[in-house]
């Protein structure tokens, strides 16, 4: 019998680093692939139709693009950014706190759970314009409909997580009598954070979304402004450099959510042997 | 009747001192399809280092007695008794612990550090560490070199020995077990048996063990309590007289035989 439990534990450290490696491009080789695949086709396809820049670029058109205007591009990701992070930070705080603050008070929860679901149901498009109309031009509306736009899945899937916890966990810690705090520190807070980081994930990308909306009404800077004048100028490459930019953006928030999420959570869920 | 003396229930509860006195418990649930009675009148006592088996079909009211010694349900009505206080009593003092079916593990603490969550919480917190570290009781339950594992990278069985191990940390008087090893394969089941066996001896503690396997019932109990359901009640108390150390191997015997099939006689006329 040992010997078939310890096969099982050291079954992963058997492969050589070599094969390792190989599986490893296997598993990454794909995306790779067909996004080159996708850019040959988009330039072949527009060459060949003859479509005019200003409908569709080609991607080396898009490149050149950010040699000549990348200044003008970083000056706008400048702005584009800091929104995007003070809204994923403010709203996933307040998430979590409210989170944190239903899982400890039933009657909070059912006074302001629904609450909670009605702002999410008004269109994100909608509440722009209203806040742009009570906070100005600045920073403020932006970060605000950032912010808005992370709090919700956040919410929901920090009050899942923090109710994770198994009965039997709970019993356990009642005949060690735990108290409430201890079960919080040790047991709800680790248990939540595969659902915490899920969301966070989300909002990665849509805070990117809040703070480019923000920046469509009547804004002079950030990304979402460059768009808006590079439309109305037909300068279709611009338009597209700074689409990429912004989704870099957002790739570049998720890429990091990931990392830390790695070195945070080592364990999975034990499954049933 | 053979090797095993049969006691009449009532019997049972006259014993004055013991780690564990039941006198007439019931415990009755209010569920949404009305109430359900899941033990009725149970008088028990078992003495301090004994081990006691319980055999019964599901729903007979196992897991609810061992849950209303641990203090974890309240009897609708009678006494509970445990080393000659209350269940608050002994479980505010650490003299119980709890082997679930499944082992219950935080996911993110390694296998040493789930055997010290009980040192870390509750009053005892500040690490009143017996004369047993938590490092000797993983070597004791046979996980010695796999202290830092996390549970994911331990088998089932495996799971279960941390599980075990972290009950033993605070040096409990008694011992609560549901059906700890009823996930397990049979081979992996008979060796940690034999483990406990040799774990209970050396610690001297009383034990309660629910399973569902009679020969496990037999092997490992000095007596056998087997319950009937609906409502549940204590069908019969079985002794078995065979004398530890017991083997494996001792399964085989005529006496081992024929106590198990006593019990799976009256486990069918349940
Ligand atoms: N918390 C509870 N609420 C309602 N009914 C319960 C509860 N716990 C147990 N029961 C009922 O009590 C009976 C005995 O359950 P249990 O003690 O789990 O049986 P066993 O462990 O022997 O299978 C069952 O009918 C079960 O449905
Ligand atoms: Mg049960």
């Amino acid at each position: 019998m040992a010997v078939t439990e310890e096969a099982g534990a050291t079954h992963a450290a058997g492969k050589s680093e070599r094969s390792l490696r190989l599986a490893a491009w296997r598993r990454r080789s794909p995306p790779v692939l067909a996004a080159i695949a996708i850019l040959l086709a988009w330039q072949l396809g527009v060459m060949l139709f003859g479509v005019p820049a200003y409908i569709a670029p080609t991607p080396l058109d898009v490149l050149g693009e950010f040699g000549r205007e990348y200044k003008l591009l970083f000056d706008n990701l400048v702005p584009t950014a800091l929104e995007s992070l003070a809204g994923f930070f403010v709203g996933n705080l307040v998430a979590v706190l409210i989170a944190i603050s239903f899982v400890h008070n039933k009657t909070a929860e059912r006074a302001f759970y629904p609450l909670a679901v009605f702002v999410n149901t008004i269109p994100i498009l909608a509440i722009a314009p209203i806040l742009v109309l009570i906070f100005g031009n600045g920073f403020a509306p932006k970060v605000m409909i950032a912010a808005l736009i992370c709090f919700f899945p956040t919410l929901v899937n920090m009050v899942r997580g923090l109710e994770s916890v198994s009965p039997q966990m709970l019993d356990l810690m009642r005949i060690l009598s735990a108290s409430k705090s201890e079960v919080f520190w040790k047991i709800r807070i680790q248990s939540s954070l595969p659902f915490l980081f899920a969301a966070l994930k989300i909002a990665t990308t849509t805070c990117v979304i809040g703070a480019i909306v923000g920046e469509w009404i009547g804004s002079n800077f950030g990304l979402g402004a460059l768009i808006l004048e590079a439309t109305y100028n037909f300068r279709s490459p611009l338009l597209y450099a700074t689409v990429f930019v912004a989704s870099g953006l957002a790739v570049v928030l998720f890429a990091s959510v990931t990392a830390i999420e790695k070195r945070l959570i080592r364990w999975k869920p034990p499954t049933a042997h | 009747m053979g090797a095993t003396a049969v006691m009449e229930p009532e019997v049972v509860a006259d014993s004055g001192s013991g780690a564990l006195i039941l006198d007439d418990v019931t415990v009755r649930f209010e569920t949404d399809s009305g109430p359900v009675t899941a033990l009725e009148n149970i008088s028990l006592a078992v003495e301090e280092g004994g081990f006691l088996t319980m055999l019964g079909p599901s729903g007979c009211g196992k897991s609810t007695l061992l849950r209303v010694v641990a203090d974890l349900v309240a009897p609708t009505s009678g006494t509970v008794r445990v080393l000659g206080g209350s269940t608050e009593q002994a479980r505010t003092d650490r003299a119980i612990s709890f082997v679930f079916q499944d082992a219950t593990l935080l996911p993110w603490r390694s296998a040493i550090d789930n055997v010290r969550l009980p040192l870390e919480v509750g009053r005892s917190a500040g690490g009143r560490v017996g004369p047993r570290t938590p490092e000797e009781l993983l070597d004791l339950v046979g996980l010695a070199g796999r202290e830092e594992a996390l549970p994911h990278e331990l088998s089932g069985g495996m799971r279960q020995r941390v599980a075990i191990a972290r009950a033993l940390v605070t040096q409990p008087r008694v011992l609560l077990m549901d059906e700890p090893f009823g996930a397990l394969d049979e081979i992996t089941r008979d060796k940690l048996n034999e483990e406990l066996l040799r774990i209970w001896r050396e610690t001297g503690t009383t034990i309660l063990f629910v399973t569902h396997s009679i020969p496990e019932a037999a092997f490992l109990g000095k007596r056998v309590l087997v319950m009937s359901a609906n409502p549940g009640r204590c069908r019969d108390l079985v002794d078995v007289p065979l004398a530890y150390p017991r083997r494996l191997r001792d399964r085989e015997s005529i006496e081992f035989v024929k106590i198990a099939a006593h019990l799976r006689e009256l486990l069918e006329s349940c």
